[in-house]
């Protein structure tokens, strides 16, 4: 059984959504999160995987703290036992918690890559562990003299990673870390992760490359339209269409370059004009009029966790 | 058709060290080139040189013999990893299109592309879906190269398939020729009828 001690973070119920002006001082909520659950657990890598624009982005914000201020939220989210408010998230933020943000124009343009991988601790601990971190990505030595725009993208994207992994954070949220990296960069990114999660952090991988994480996960969540559709043990992902629980996850393994490369037509429903019921009902093969009825809740289905009538 | 570079060379300025150096490439309409190599080995900066986007310092880049023009769309167009980037962010979607002249093709339905998106600015839409006007602009009817640096990177397993196939499909249909930078093995074999290791063809010191 899961230690209950191990729990990090419990997500629970979140929803986000954003205070739109329309015409005027008329105000909509544009809801981009919805009914949102989900744990991080000390020495487990859980995956996010899915749909772009689906808010796996926000997730991660929502957890630091990040979202603007016309965001609203509600549910429920716990750091360590405790509920993870505004005062929490400041004291937490870059210290129990890192981020690797998806985007390389967070590095400082104006610092040297070493430095801004080093942190405001100086000490030859902190120097030699950042030497090492360099060295296994395959960012040679010189680099951390220089500043971003002298790196090339993948090389950027590998100062940012090593920034988070560096700290001494026990929960690390990595979004997007290995775009732009070549294949045996990103997997040693990868197993560097693993490393920490068996070394006792939790680390929350948002990710594209699902085939790539796979090797490294223990969770996978699948989401689409600000929820979670699936949440299944990475083996069963491996596994193929069969083990997988939603008609989503298994059309997101098909449409993968190695086993088909075979889409499903249309695209992900618009915060604005989300369907009723299901929110993959419109482009489901298996859709039917139990399906319009209500958002399916999470059921537990074959040891994970989905949201279909169908599932069985 | 036929585009090629021949003896390319590129650094940013006298001091700096080369980027390419005595790099011979060609891809020939029909034929799908995959690049690969890891990050920093100037894939970009290549493909930026083979669309016109910079000079080289040394060689040329040649369309069937002679330069690329100048002026107006150049026949070889360039699909970039961040579609946000590339698109005004002041025009709708539908400006955007119609600048490239593919506003009334079955591209953009077989792309996926919805009829209302083109009232809306480029924030208004998902990277997903910026990517899908990207590639119809550079199918547009004097392409014959298209150039795609890492166009799938961020986008979903099922966006990603989506896009491809169409992409593959069109050219398919115009006899145009495709470079595809990418680090995705499984997507390389793929799409690619051969793939050229940038390293084997660079010559930089060290």
């Amino acid at each position: 059984m899961i230690d209950p001690l191990s729990l990090l973070l419990d997500v629970q119920n979140l929803s986000v959504s954003f205070r739109r002006y329309q015409r005027g001082l008329a105000q909509t909520n544009l809801n981009v999160i919805s009914d949102l659950s989900l744990t991080a657990r000390a020495g487990e890598i859980l995956a996010v995987a899915g749909a772009s624009g689906s808010g796996k982005s926000l997730l991660a914000h929502a957890i630091l703290g990040l979202l603007p201020a016309n965001a609203m939220l509600s549910g429920v989210m716990r750091y360590d036992g405790q509920p993870l408010n505004a005062v929490r998230q400041k004291q937490l933020c870059g210290s129990e918690i890192a981020l690797i943000p998806q985007s390389v124009t967070y590095l400082d343009p104006l610092m040297r890559v070493g430095d801004q991988a080093r942190g405001a601790e100086k000490s030859a601990e902190r120097m030699e562990r950042q030497r090492e971190v360099f060295r296994r990505l395959e960012l040679p030595l010189p680099s951390e003299r220089l500043y971003p725009f002298q790196l090339s993208g993948g090389m950027a994207r590998r100062v940012l990673f090593s920034t988070a992994i560096i700290s001494d954070a026990r929960l690390i949220i990595a979004d997007e870390p290995t775009p732009g990296m070549h294949l045996s960069q990103a997997m040693e990114a990868l197993s560097i992760l693993r490393e920490l999660a068996d070394a006792g952090k939790a680390v929350i991988l948002i990710t594209h490359d699902v085939d790539l994480a796979l090797n490294v996960a223990d969770q996978i969540a699948v989401f689409y339209a600000g929820t979670t559709l699936e949440e299944t043990p990475a083996a069963d992902f491996a596994a193929g269409p069969d083990a997988l629980r939603h008609p989503y996850s298994r059309a997101l393994w098909r449409a993968l370059p190695q086993n088909g490369f075979e889409p499903i037509p249309g695209f992900q429903p618009y915060p604005e004009a989300l369907p009723d019921g299901c929110l993959f009902g419109p482009r489901c093969e298996l859709k039917t009029a139990a399906c319009e009825q209500e958002t399916p809740p999470m059921r537990t289905v074959r040891g994970g966790k989905v949201r279909c009538v169908h599932a069985a | 058709m036929r585009l090629e570079a021949i003896n390319l060379g590129f650094r940013y300025s006298a001091q700096s060290p080369d980027i390419l150096k005595a790099l011979s490439f060609q891809v020939k309409a029909g034929e799908r080139v995959g690049v690969v190599a890891p990050s920093g080995y100037g894939k970009t900066t290549l493909v930026k040189l083979l669309a016109g986007y910079e000079a080289p310092t040394d060689g040329r880049v040649l369309l069937d013999g002679a330069p690329l023009p100048q002026k107006g769309a150049s026949p070889v167009q360039l699909i970039g990893q961040h579609p946000e980037q590339a698109i005004n962010p002041r025009w709708k979607m539908r400006q955007v299109l119609a600048e490239a002249g593919q506003l009334d093709t079955p591209l953009l339905s077989e792309l996926g592309i919805e009829p209302a998106w083109l009232e809306r600015f480029p924030r208004e839409l998902s990277g997903g879906e910026l990517q899908r006007f990207c590639v119809a602009r550079a199918l547009y009817a004097g392409a014959r190269f298209v150039i795609a640096d890492e166009m799938s990177t961020m986008l979903d397993a099922i966006t990603q398939a989506q896009v491809w196939r169409c992409l593959l499909a069109e050219s398919e249909r115009r006899d145009l020729g495709l470079v595809a930078v990418t680090h995705n093995p499984a997507l390389a074999e793929r799409v690619c009828t051969r793939v050229v290791d940038l390293r084997e063809i660079n010559h930089v010191a060290g």
